[in-house]
């Protein structure tokens, strides 16, 4: 007779209610973190950095020590936590507008260095906390409140494919995009979380992880219509997959 | 130990090892560039670490992080730098994380130039950064304060959990004097339980300036205040020179005060019977001593490197007691000798309203 599995809340998550936006999946992020922090028992071993954006309170749902960070710096206060305490686990979350617009010089620099850390950059291709304004990934076409009209490339350019920009610094290890819109995909992205925290603990280098998100608050969508458009229209332009794995070096 | 002749700014880069500094995150310009030379090869030798920062944004963010991870850490700059580095400087005020941050002041505003200049009093002493907060400001007048107030500095960080930062200019870091290293052994700073190290055995620790509940804002900023209270009621220091008994009392800091001191000398040789109040600390300010002072002097020259800030808290502390006059040079010009004694004698002879 097998054992019974029980589905219980992570050890690494605390007890209080997430703030998240009904049938956002931030909160499927948080969780996975969590996860992934329990099977590496690496709880009393972790520092997070913080963004500034929707998951600006991710402290009140991680229980280990944490950094804040400002809006875009969290690659250089996750550097200054490192470098201080180099055989602890160190990683940053931020979203979209915090790593890939305000944040760009900060997360391409700390790969730059192969510093070693883990940076998970969730991109719901708006701003969300702010109410909906364009972001750096948002696809053209979208409509948000700063490009009532949808993103016209003309005047706001293209989105920005950072995860794939990072690929090509010698000093990233791991680079790769997930998203968690569905069953098969939240499986897949967890492996690739833990992965990301693996290639740290083996000190092979920088990593980052982007995860494709829903906001059904700014998108004007139901949850379930949220799921659609990602699949729709934010998966052809930003595909998931590997871009890096350690041991390959860019040329 | 016997003194050995430094620049200033290698000066403060030692002094700052010796207070028990393991960490630096600066970013290259001019005039401070030697402070990070210095560390790059001084902090691998003691098991520190240096890192050159891609931009004083970064730089200032990795010390908020190393900071927050209970080190010894510092960063240095000048104007423009120092500019970018305060919204990270507020962050850290914030969150009441202890650092040193040395700033070798150009000549403003805007790229200005590399000239020596004292325009970054207010952004030093006013808050420079959003929010309500406060540094401790030293403002050094020779290099070899600059190493007792650098290695002081540290000290005072983690006591007050709270930035300070080392106001100097272009000459006293560029300028070689003799200086004496008092401190024999590198210092170490406090057990930090607070920091975030992992939490190992213990509830776990958060770093965050971040009270989104307006009532908890407010009891962090009125905890800030009291803080500050406290550090003002103990922590103002000046100089006083010939300032007792004195018709006119100059008042500078850094690089201008040593001016000021040979114009006390020369105007005391003439039978003008001229004072000194230096401060040391630019926050706190030193206000008791021009208080008093204006009880027996008939009027007050400020003396500055810049149009006209630090005069405002003379003016402050001498409360309308007495005139409070002005003497600035500023865009990178050292005033000489002769015209602020001019300027002196000048007032003394009543020919300035």
């Amino acid at each position: 007779m097998s054992a019974a599995k029980v589905f219980t809340k992570p050890a690494s998550m605390t007890d209080k209610i997430m703030h998240f936006c009904p049938g956002c999946t931030h909160g499927i992020i948080q969780r996975l973190v969590a996860e992934v922090i329990d099977e590496l028992d690496i709880r009393e071993n972790t520092i997070a950095v913080g963004p500034v954006g929707c998951a600006v309170f991710c402290y009140d749902y991680w229980d280990v020590d944490f950094h804040q960070a400002s809006h875009g710096r969290a690659p250089a206060v996750a550097t200054g936590v490192k470098r201080v305490h180099p055989d602890k686990v160190v990683f940053s979350l931020q979203g979209d507008g915090d790593i890939a617009a305000i944040g760009t010089t900060e997360i391409v620099h700390a790969a730059a260095r192969g510093e070693k850390i883990s940076c998970l950059f969730v991109n719901n291709s708006i701003y969300g906390m702010t109410g909906g304004q364009m972001a750096p990934t948002t696809i053209v076409g979208q409509k948000t409140t700063t490009t009532p009209g949808g993103r016209d490339s003309n005047m706001a350019g293209y989105p920005v494919k950072l995860t794939e920009m990072l690929a090509v610094l010698d000093g990233t290890a791991y680079s790769a995009r997930v998203s968690v819109h569905n069953p098969a995909n939240v499986i897949k992205a967890k492996k690739v979380i833990k992965k990301a925290f693996e290639v740290q603990i083996k000190g092979e280098g920088f990593a980052i992880v982007e995860i494709l998100s829903t906001c059904p608050t700014n998108w004007g969508l139901s949850p379930v219509e949220s799921i659609k458009w990602l699949e729709e229209n934010i998966l052809p332009y930003f595909p998931i997959g590997e871009f890096k794995t350690p041991g390959e070096v860019s040329r | 130990m016997s003194k050995v002749l430094m620049k200033g700014n290698e000066a403060v880069a030692e002094a700052a090892v010796l207070g028990g500094c393991r960490y630096f995150f600066g970013y290259p310009i001019t005039p401070q560039n030697e402070i990070p030379e210095y560390l790059a090869k001084r902090l691998p030798e003691v098991g520190g670490t240096f890192l050159q920062a891609e931009s004083e944004i970064s730089a200032i963010n990795m010390v908020f992080g190393a900071a927050g991870s209970g080190a010894r850490v510092m960063t240095s700059s000048s104007g423009p730098g120092i500019s970018l580095k305060q919204e990270g400087i507020s962050y850290i005020s914030g969150a009441e994380l202890p650092c040193v941050i040395v700033n070798m002041v150009r000549g403003g505003p805007g790229l200005g130039n590399i000239g020596p200049a004292q325009s970054d009093y207010f952004q030093a002493t006013k808050g420079g950064g959003h929010g309500d907060y406060r540094l401790i400001v030293f403002g050094p007048a020779s290099v070899q304060e600059l190493v007792d107030l650098t290695i002081e500095a540290f000290e005072l960080a983690d006591r007050y959990r709270n930035p300070v930062m080392i106001l100097g200019d272009g000459i006293l870091g560029q300028m070689m004097e003799p200086v004496e290293f008092k401190v024999k052994e590198i210092r170490k700073g406090p057990e930090k339980p607070w920091a975030a190290t992992g939490a190992k055995g213990r509830a776990r620790n958060l770093i965050t300036s971040l009270y989104i509940v307006p009532e908890e804002l407010e009891e962090h900023c009125r905890k800030l205040k009291e803080k500050y209270d406290r550090i003002a009621a103990v922590e103002k220091r000046h100089e006083s020179y010939f300032a007792d008994d004195t018709e006119i009392v100059l008042a500078a800091y850094g690089t201008t005060a040593r001016i000021c001191k040979a114009v006390v000398d020369q105007a005391r040789d003439e039978g003008i019977r001229a004072g000194l109040i230096r401060p040391v600390t630019l926050w706190p300010f030193p206000d008791e001593p021009y208080y008093k002072a204006a009880e027996h002097a008939d009027a007050f020259l400020t003396v500055e490197m810049s149009n006209g800030q630090m005069v405002e808290d003379v003016r402050l502390s001498v409360n309308g007691r007495k005139p409070v006059h002005f003497l600035g040079r500023t865009g990178g010009i050292v005033p000489t000798k002769a015209e602020i004694y001019a300027e002196v004698k000048k007032i003394v002879e009543g020919g300035v309203r």
